[in-house]
């Protein structure tokens, strides 16, 4: 099992959280503690054992393509942290020039 | 109406409003009036419904009045608060949802109302679920009804504690690693997680999905099977939902537990959880005999093992949902100079410590040269640990363990994460399993330096879908031992 210590900075980029200075010490010493804590899997013999993708027998579900129900436009968007009309307002992504 | 009413369980309740001895409004009015003197000391819910509770409670007495039969009629119900009702506020005990509002009813929940339900509030809850004491919520603080300087349990600690304050008879919870029964213990309950699968979670928000289960926290056992009757089965919305037949409970209860094999793990040593604790269980088992019940002894190697596979698969689960908290559609959004820095913004502020500190695991145990040595390792050890169990009931019915590593904690006692995580040890190996497990009081224990007895749990635990056989032997167990009425929340002194 891997060995490298957390780079908790470059983690919580991937995850999209800003973390301050004090946050990336304490949750560095918290997540390596957990990581020792879960490095006792390393004593299990694994190596021929199959991972488990679900705990009971289940199968694909598929609906039939039918037109059903579903919320409302406004419903959904009068919860939005911001609108325009009836999109989404996000920051602009794709660069002015 | 009388104190008694409101203190009885929910069958006795529907009981007496299916048979128009009493109204629904009435049993609501009764609900809110105790919500009003005792939750501003215990701190159960977020939000109390009032007049959204007197609605509800008329369309009932409606529904009585035209003839409907309705199992749980008029029965108050507190929702956590990661559960959708219509109309309502929907937190997860989190600032990033601090003021969403659910458009659309979880069907577990939907299935409660129809079945008579009259939901009186939603309740407090470890931020997103992650937690064991409610210590975690990011909007308020739940105090334990038998000893308000202690934690409740959690994560569903709001609904254990008003179940346990008589502020609702039934309580939805939901259970992951432990939180149905974990707080169910600490709060003098029965918490019931059914096997994975078997309740819709179509409306609950999502944490761990392959260990994420809807049950029941109620004040007797006849009241647990009720609402697992009224929820359990098949739903089309929740593509985890089992397509399989539900056998009802609430009628198959038993008195003895003549027949029943129950295994106990040589591995769950009681020993070391303190010298009151192990006499308490000790008991507990020899009742069981009592009752019947042949006691065998099993092993389960690898349940062990089951902290550290939970603690790499429920993370991992989680960083991937809790990616749709951008605030882009719903919830918190902190602006930021572009849309990256918008999402590192809400995060940060809309997110508690111990939710930041499982989705960065979790990031880190997907992430790329990470993957095979954490995530796949825990998912094979959790192929393991589900054969231990397997090979285990070949020579038992049930198996009974301790529910929780202590009764109720003081609060601010578990500062250091993974001491918290312990807590769980006893019920996480049954979660990854997907096994139906439930928590049943056993005992009173005054912890060291505590002023109070605080109530214990007995986990009896059943192999898949057998929630009929797992219900009728607590059921057992529960009208045999009394436990539970052995003492009254310490609320005298607040609900004047």
């Amino acid at each position: 099992m891997a060995s490298d210590s957390i780079d908790v900075r470059y983690v919580a980029k991937l995850a999209r959280i800003a973390l301050t200075d004090e946050e990336v010490e304490r949750f560095g010493a918290q997540l390596g503690d957990l990581l020792e804590h879960v490095r006792a899997l390393e004593k299990l013999d694994t190596g021929s054992v199959a991972a488990t993708a679900q705990v009971i027998a289940s199968r694909n579900v598929e609906r039939g393509d039918d037109v059903r129900g579903c919320l409302d436009r406004e419903t959904v968007l009068e919860q939005a942290p911001q609108r325009q009309g009836a999109f989404f307002r996000v920051p602009r992504i794709i660069a002015a020039e | 109406m009388s104190k008694e009413t409101i203190e009885s369980s929910a069958a006795a309740i529907a009981g007496r409003v299916g048979a128009r001895e009493l109204s629904a409004a009435e049993v609501t009015e009764a609900a809110l009036g105790r919500i009003a003197a005792s939750d501003d000391a215990v701190g159960a819910y977020l939000t109390v419904l009032g007049d959204g509770a007197r609605e509800h409670a008329l369309r009932v007495d409606a529904r009585i009045a035209g003839g409907e039969s309705l199992p749980l009629a008029g029965v108050p119900l507190a929702v956590k608060d990661n559960m959708c009702l219509t109309g309502t506020r929907t937190t997860c005990g989190s600032k990033i949802l601090e003021n969403w509002i659910a458009p659309y009813t979880a069907t577990a929940v939907q299935r409660l109302l129809d079945a008579g339900c009259v939901p009186v509030g939603k309740t407090n809850m470890d931020e997103f679920a992650m937690g064991s004491s409610c210590e975690n919520s990011a909007l308020g603080v739940t105090r334990n009804p038998y000893d308000l300087s202690r934690v409740p349990g959690g994560s569903s600690g709001g609904s254990a504690a008003a179940v346990a304050a008589f502020e609702a008879a039934i309580g939805t919870g939901s259970d992951t690693g432990g939180s149905i029964r974990e707080p169910g213990a600490f709060c003098n309950a029965i918490g019931f997680k059914p096997t994975y699968g078997r309740i819709s979670r179509y409306g609950l928000i999502a944490f761990a999905s392959s260990l994420d289960q809807i049950g029941p926290l109620t004040r007797t056992v006849e009241d647990a099977a009720l609402a697992y009757d009224a929820m359990a089965g098949f739903d089309p919305m929740d593509a985890t939902s089992v397509d399989r037949p539900v056998e009802t409970a609430a009628t198959h209860l038993r008195r003895d537990l003549k027949g029943v094999r129950i295994g106990i793990a040589r591995e769950f040593d009681t020993a070391k959880l303190g010298a009151e604790s192990h006499a308490c269980y000790a008991r507990a088992y020899r009742d069981l005999e009592a009752l019947g019940a042949e006691l065998v002894e099993i092993s389960l190697p690898t349940a062990d093992y089951g902290l550290a596979t939970y603690y790499l698969i429920a993370p991992a689960e989680c960083s991937s949902n809790l990616a749709r908290f951008d605030g882009v559609r719903y919830g918190l959004r902190v602006e930021g100079d572009d849309v990256q820095a918008m999402y590192e913004a809400t995060r940060a502020a809309g997110f508690g410590a111990e939710v930041k500190r499982r989705i960065l695991i979790g990031t880190y145990a997907l992430s790329s040269g990470y993957y095979d040595a954490y995530y796949v390792r825990a998912q094979k050890a959790r192929t393991l640990i589900a054969a231990d169990f397997a090979k285990a009931f070949e020579t038992c019915d049930l198996i009974a363990s301790p529910a929780a590593s202590s009764p109720a904690f003081e609060f601010n006692a578990k500062s250091d994460p993974y001491s918290m995580y312990l807590m769980d040890y006893y019920t996480i190996p049954f979660s990854l399993a997907g096994l139906p497990a439930l928590s049943v009081p056993c005992g009173w224990v005054t912890p060291e330096g505590g002023s109070s007895p605080m109530p214990m749990g007995l986990q009896l635990a059943a192999p898949l879908f057998e929630e009929r056989a797992l219900l009728g032997a607590a059921h057992a167990y529960e009208v045999a031992t009394s436990h539970a009425t052995r003492h009254r929340p310490r609320l005298a002194e607040v609900a004047k």
